[in-house]
């Protein structure tokens, strides 16, 4: 079997408004697959049809070979998931929740106890397991939510914003939670925070207005544009020209200009790591005659990564 | 089957967690209490023997109960699972949509005989004062079953167009009270049109079953009542999945 979880060419539609648009991925057993992209991106509605919630507009996608649409009970027994907003029977207790939700995924009554007892022990549940759910704190609800997804003990695991709206401590202490589940799932989670990606997954799909804009281990995302050195000189000249004497400057990878603007452009240059081409950059500008109206270094975080892949004007880089 | 039955487990607890379950079995007991009375009391009745039946009250429980009852009973049943989104997690597991609607169905059933077994205590004075005709009243409670089976039925439909319950109770308490009233409704017109109206009406055929009359013919009424509004409840449970 190729990938655990496949999607190919997904659209989904909701009235005219594209939610997603021919989204294909492939996550393999094992895998921690992040998806990454702001509020709106089209992370839940992609989740949501993964787990055969929501049907295509067009597209495929399948759960351990079973395809969502045609055979979608049985994927969804390969599936354990967590949705946004952790929705629970508040008037159960976490002991029977998790009994029902095992007995409704076909365990067995002497699973569902082992397992229960288990899991429990794994989300540090122990001294709540006769409480209501309704009474439980968010971070305590987060947790039973887990619970319930790793259960069954599922091959793919799909956690939507499992981290959201809880304090600091409980964000911690999930994430650890999810890295030592890890191990034996295929997991597939939503994020829009940046340092949970690069903290958990091996892999980030970086999703924007319904597609999927980059795609990359994170830790070569971050490579592939920290590598360079930016700098970012707002010139007034001719464009042309200026980009020619920029780009001979010795380290300077690529010239690119930002504004089309007669004689007035922002330059961004990139240049081998660990240069710092100011000095050059300022001295040629004003030996050429032209003006240097501004200059500056600009760093990379990943967080700049994402906003440069998920901010509309530079979808193209 | 098997996940049927934990829906209708869980759905049955759920009943008697909430105030709910005592309420409703509160006001049924005191109003079927009520009916019992002036069907048996003698100045009530202003017969010197009245009779030792069910009849009365059986049939003041079709007509005064149900209609409340079963939206009251239903009502949470399916918009509180799309309130909350608990629906999500349901739907996304291994079930199959006929098995949540079977499940919530046989709750409520369950629920609503349990209530309704509180009127043996009517039937065992009854017999402690009487001779009632054992006949006619337990074919009254087969109808009254199937009757409210039906009820249910329609509660459970409505529950599934909303995420909001009192717009379900309002809906299906709507619905009822059209079915209930259409043999009335019926005398107001004639010819096939009588016939047509009149037969689809629930009292219609609940008259015989309290007379002692076992109809094939109405059993069918209240079963594929029953089946047709199971049937668009799962359908309408599919829509959600497919919008």
């Amino acid at each position: 079997m190729a990938g655990m979880v496949e999607v190919n060419h997904l659209t989904k539609y909701y009235g005219n408004f594209p939610a997603i648009e021919d989204v294909s991925f492939e996550v393999k057993r094992g895998e921690i697959v992040g998806f990454l992209g702001p509020n709106g991106a089209g992370k839940t509605t992609t989740m949501r049809i993964i787990t055969g919630f929501l049907p295509p507009t067009s597209g495929t996608a399948s759960v351990a070979g079973y395809d969502l649409v045609d055979k979608s009970r049985e994927a969804r027994a390969h599936i354990g998931y967590l949705p946004e907003t952790v929705p629970l029977y508040t008037d159960m207790t976490v002991e029977s929740y998790l009994g029902f939700m095992g007995t409704i995924r076909g365990m067995d009554s002497k699973r569902i106890k082992v397992r229960t007892g288990e899991v429990i022990d794994a989300c540090r549940l122990g001294d709540y397991r006769r409480s209501h759910i309704g009474k439980l704190s968010k971070g305590f609800r987060q947790r039973v939510g887990i619970a319930q997804a790793v259960l069954h003990e599922p091959d793919v695991l799909i956690l939507d914003e499992p981290t959201i709206g809880i304090d600091p401590i409980q964000v911690v202490e999930t994430r650890q939670l999810i890295k030592d589940l890890s191990g034996s799932h295929t997991v597939i989670l939503s994020t829009h925070i940046l340092p949970e990606v690069s903290m958990l997954c091996n892999r980030v799909l970086i999703i924007h207005e319904g597609s999927i804009v980059a795609e990359d281990t994170p830790r070569d995302l971050a490579n592939k544009l920290q590598g360079v050195e930016r700098l970012e000189a707002e010139v007034q000249g001719p464009p042309a020209e200026v980009a020619e004497a920029l780009g001979k400057i010795r380290g300077v990878r690529e010239v690119a200009i930002a504004t089309d603007n007669p004689n007035h452009n922002i330059f961004k240059i990139q240049a081998r790591r660990g240069l710092d081409l100011r000095p050059t950059v300022s001295r040629i500008i004003v030996n050429n005659g032209w003006s240097l109206l501004n200059l500056q270094l600009v760093s990379m975080s990943l967080e700049e990564i994402f906003l440069k892949l998920t901010t509309e004007e530079d979808v193209d880089a | 089957m098997r996940n049927t039955l934990a829906i209708a487990w869980k759905e049955i607890r759920g009943y008697f967690t909430s105030p709910v379950a005592y309420v409703v079995a509160l006001i049924f007991v005191a109003l079927a209490g009520y009916f019992f009375v002036r069907s048996v009391d003698s100045i009530l009745t202003g017969a010197n023997f009245p009779e030792a039946s069910m009849r009365e009250t059986l049939t003041q429980i079709s007509i005064f109960i149900l209609p409340w009852l079963a939206p009251v009973l239903t009502m949470r049943l399916l918009a509180e699972e799309q309130k909350i989104g608990t629906i999500e997690l349901l739907l996304t597991s291994p079930v199959r949509d006929w098995e949540v609607v079977l499940g919530k169905f046989l709750a409520a059933m369950t629920f609503f005989i349990a209530t309704l077994a509180l009127t043996f205590w009517y039937v065992l004075m009854l017999e402690w004062r009487g001779n009632p005709d054992m006949g006619p009243l337990l074919s009254g409670y087969l109808g009254i079953v199937l009757y409210g089976g039906a009820a249910i039925a329609v509660g459970l439909l409505a529950s599934s167009f909303t995420s909001n319950q009192i717009v379900a109770a309002v809906m299906s308490l709507g619905i009822l009270v059209l079915l209930t009233f259409l043999e009335v409704a019926a005398d107001q017109v004639t010819g096939v049109t009588s016939t047509i109206v009149g037969q689809m009406g629930m009292t219609t055929h609940f008259d015989d079953f309290i007379r002692g009359v076992i109809d094939t013919g109405n059993i069918v009424y209240y079963i594929s009542l029953t089946a047709v509004f199971l049937f668009l409840t799962v359908r309408s449970l599919e829509t959600r999945r497919w919008r």
